[in-house]
This record gives structure tokens, sequence and C-alpha cells, in this order.
């Protein structure tokens, strides 16, 4: 041992030990406790410990191997890691030195990482620990730390929430609450990088132009939210609903690749559109054609290729009268047959 | 000034006043929004501009709405966390006194950014001591005042306090321990309650 040790510096009464150390372990030479501290004391309540064996009332943990009061001797000086028997919760750890005059070692613990459960489980208070020792700060740093977390969180969830709104606000219509050309836009750059089959028409509204021209814009305005109802409960939750130009929108299907199906949606989105809509006493009258397409009707589909196809079927189904669906022909120049 | 303070006035002029009397005090004040964020930091001449147009619009004097600020603070459900941080400054009332120098230290080692008003404490004997405040927002010393208040009834201590009033930017408060343990106080728990 080295020399300060053996010089005798200091000889304290239990009171002073206990005040000083309130975590402190005296052991015989035999390494029976002579002396234990009051927080120790509270963690094991209904034990006595004075006169028991250290390896009766704590396992050493670490270092491992360690029996006897000897070879706790030995280890003066390390870092031990103790847990009391019947608290395996509560490791302790700490460091023993031998006293003078051969009268045993003097053990001082702390608690570990484990020091907030600890508080909690034996009820510590600020007398439990030293005056020196910084647990309480400890405490109140992991306090202040999760108060200032709860102030972070929300001021992240108040930016998610205006972000969310931004983004939700950059992808719609305002006049119909449709998605617009943007979100269609990346809606589709979504499917033709995948794989899933999806279909997609696009809607232009026949005689829509009169309504504006006869009854003037709001007449105009209340036809075209009108029709984004339609189109809503004629779609699913799923499906892009956009309005892309004045009076023309476009719909997407992802996973519908039923060509009789969605010719029959077409139609039920035709005849509901094609009823006259009531504004201010008057009725429009307005209907709707319609360029369909699937993704399944090409080898590889192309965002570019299958809008120029679905313009294509919308032109035709014009030309022959209005008022009705066409699907994209894969014969003429344009399309890509299978 | 730090966000956490302006939200603080915010909050108390939320809490005691009303929704709206906090929405009349930004329009007052010309803010050019209608909260403050606690983690942001704001000019010190918006927080002077709240505290005023506060004062104007509920017709109470600055002095007894910062003192009110100050008792909001630790007695308010709502900032129950601020009133455990103020706790672990001390068993009793006294230790908490002794305690006060550490405040912008306590404050800087949660929030690195954070400017607490500058305190110092000096001990006149027969449990009198005089509390020197130094902050950028003239008045702090009222926020104290109202504060070590709230704190004496929280550890169930009888004080008598004073502004004595503010001489070359520093602000004196007076305060004479007269019963550490005049009532039981509020209960403090080591451990933070669960949940």
């Amino acid at each position: 041992m080295d020399g300060t040790i053996s010089d005798r510096v200091a000889s304290l009464d239990r009171v002073a030990l206990d005040w000083l150390m309130p975590m402190h372990l005296a052991l015989s030479a035999t390494g029976h406790i002579t002396s234990a501290g009051s927080t120790l004391v509270k963690m094991l309540p209904g034990q006595r410990l004075i006169g028991r064996g250290i390896f009766d009332v704590f396992d050493l943990r670490r270092p491992g191997g360690v029996t006897t009061a000897e070879g706790l001797m030995a280890r003066a000086g390390q870092r031990l890691l103790l847990h009391p028997k019947g608290c395996p919760d509560d490791g302790l750890r700490g460091v023993a030195m031998p006293m003078a005059d051969g009268q045993g070692l003097l053990i001082n613990l702390s608690f570990g990482i484990g020091v907030i459960d600890a508080v909690r489980r034996h009820a510590l208070t600020e007398a439990d620990f030293a005056a020196t020792d910084l647990t309480v700060e400890l405490l109140y740093l992991v306090e202040a730390k999760t108060a200032v977390m709860e102030e972070l969180k929300g001021l992240n969830l108040r930016l998610q929430g205006a972000k969310i709104a931004a983004e939700e606000q950059a992808l719609t219509d305002p006049l119909t609450g449709l998605r617009n050309r943007r979100a269609a836009d990346l809606q589709l750059d979504l499917l033709f990088a995948g794989r899933r089959a999806f279909s997609v028409m696009q809607m232009d509204l026949d005689f829509f132009k009169a309504v504006n021209d006869s009854l003037g814009h709001a007449a105009g305005d209340h036809v075209l939210r009108a029709v984004a109802r339609v189109l809503r409960e004629q779609t699913r939750a799923e499906d892009c609903v956009a309005r892309i130009g004045g009076d023309e929108f476009l719909i997407i299907f992802p996973g519908l690749s039923d060509p009789a199906l969605l010719r029959q949606i077409a139609n039920r989105i035709i005849g509901q559109i094609s009823r006259p809509i009531g504004f201010e006493g008057q009725d429009c009258r307005v209907s709707a054609s319609i360029g369909m397409g699937l993704s399944t009707q090409y080898v590889s589909p192309q965002s570019h290729r299958m809008l120029h196809d679905l313009d294509a079927a919308l032109y035709a189904a014009k030309r022959a009268g209005r008022e009705q669906a066409m699907m994209v022909d894969t014969s003429v120049q344009g399309a890509q047959g299978k | 000034m730090h966000g956490l303070i302006n939200r603080a006035v915010q909050c108390f002029l939320r809490d005691m006043y009303g929704p709206d009397l906090w929405l009349r005090v930004v329009q007052d004040a010309g803010l050019p929004f209608d909260s403050f964020e606690p983690m942001l930091r704001y000019d010190t001449s918006l927080t002077d501009g709240v505290i005023a147009s506060a004062a104007r619009i509920l017709n109470r004097p600055r002095e007894a709405l910062l003192e009110d600020l100050g008792h909001y603070l630790v007695s308010h459900h709502n900032l129950e966390a601020l009133r455990r941080l103020l706790r672990f400054g001390g068993v009793s009332f006294g230790d908490f006194l002794n305690s006060l120098e550490d405040l912008p230290g306590r404050g800087r080692l949660a929030v690195p950014d954070l400017n607490l008003p500058d305190l110092v404490l000096q001990d006149r004997g027969d449990q009198i001591y005089a509390l020197s405040c130094r902050f950028a927002l003239p008045g702090v010393g009222h926020v104290m005042l109202g504060l070590l208040r709230a704190m004496a009834d929280d550890y169930g201590a009888l004080v008598l306090l004073d502004h004595d009033g503010m001489v070359a930017g520093v602000e004196v408060i007076s305060i004479h321990l007269a019963d550490s343990s005049h009532t039981p106080g509020r209960r403090f728990d080591l451990a933070a309650p669960v949940g």
C-alpha cells in the first residue's frame, strides 16, 4: 500500500463517518460488517447489516471470483460493482481500502447510472446524500432536460403542422379542393416509377364555356365545384382527382387494371355530370368527354407517351359527339401496343 | 431575450387573463406573430413592449404585473416543472436563498443560451438578507419578489419582502426570514412524479 493510507490521517467516530459517507461499509478483517451508512440501511429495510458477512448481503459482480475478505483486500483501490441480494436492480459502484493497523476494510459506495430509479424506489431525499454528492444536481439536470425536450417536441410538432399545411396548400386546387397539376404529376411520377398497374382518365367538360359566357364566372365556379363533388363521390380515397386546367381534370386510379371497370366508372361520372346543375334558380348544363387508358396497355409505360395517347383519346371522344369516354387505342400511331 | 422567458410572459397573460387578452396584447404591442416560440431568441424590446401593452390594457401598474408574473411562475399548475427545478435549490427556504446566486448557472446547465438575472445575496445577519438583481429587463426585481413570495409559501416559510428600488441598474430586495417552518409547505420528492 502507498504512504497515505498508513499515515493514519483520519480516525472518525461513527456519526462523522456516516455524515461524510452515508453509503459506506466498514468490514472487519474477516469480512463482517462493522458499520453501514444510513442510506444503505434505508435501501435494505428490515435487514440487520452489522455482524453479517459482506458476501451474505451483497453479490460482488466485479471483479469476478472474489469470495473472501482477503480477496477483497487484494483488490483494494479497484472499482467494485455490488448488488444487494434481493435488490438485483440496485447496482452499486464502490471502492474498498484497508484501514490502518489491520482493522479491516472501508468500502465507499455510490449509485451508478441507476441513481434516478434508486431515488424513486427507496424514496431517497437530499439528506440521504453526502453534501459533496452531485446526485441532486444530476436529478435537477434530468428534469431540466426533460422539460427542454418537451418544449422542443412542441416546437417540432408546430413546425410539422405548418409544413403539412403548406404542402397540402401547394398540392391543392383552391377553387375545388381537388389536387392540382403538380400533385397529379407527382402521383404519376410515383406510379410510372413503380410496378403497380394503374389507370388514368383525362376529362374535359363539354359546353363549360357556354355556361361561363351566359351565366357568368360565378356560375362557372359553381359548376366546377359540383363536378369536383361528383368526381370525389365516384372515386376511392386512394385515387388522385386533380383539376389541371380551367375545365380539365385528371383522375388517376392506382391498382385499377380492369378496362371494363374503368369504362363503368367513366360512364357513371359522365352520367352524373350531365345532370343539370342548379345555380341561383337557373340550370347549368354541361357534360363531359373522357380519354382513358391503362398502364397495362403498354409494355413499358412512359409518362409522356401515355399522356399523349390520353389526349388523343379525349380528342376522339369530343370529335365523336362529346358526352362519352374513349379508351386509348393502341393500334393508332402514338400508342405502343403490347 | 430568450424565448423561454417571452413564452413565460405569454403563458402568464394567457392563463391568468385568457386567450383574448393575449391576442389584444399581440395587436397592441405590434408583434409580428401571435405566439413566442420557447426555443428561439427575440429582441428584448418585444418583451418590454408586451409587458407595457399588458399593463396598459389591464390598467395595472407594471410593477404589480411583474410581481404577479413571478408568483405565477412558481404557483401555477401548468409550470409545475419549473417549481420543481427551483425546489432543487435546497431543502429549506434558507438553503434556497443561498442557492439563488447559482440560478444563472443552473439555467445554463439546462439551456446553454438562457440568460437569467444576475443575483447576489448578502447575508446581513439576524435572518435578514439583501438580494441584488440585475437583468436586461427593468423591473426584474418585482418578478423576483413575486417568485420569492411564492417559493416561501412552497417551503412553508414566513418571510417579509420589500423592493428597495433600483440603484445604478441594480434592484435590491430586502428579505426577512421570520420563520423557516411556519407551515408544512408543499411536498417535494426528489424523484419526479411518474407520468
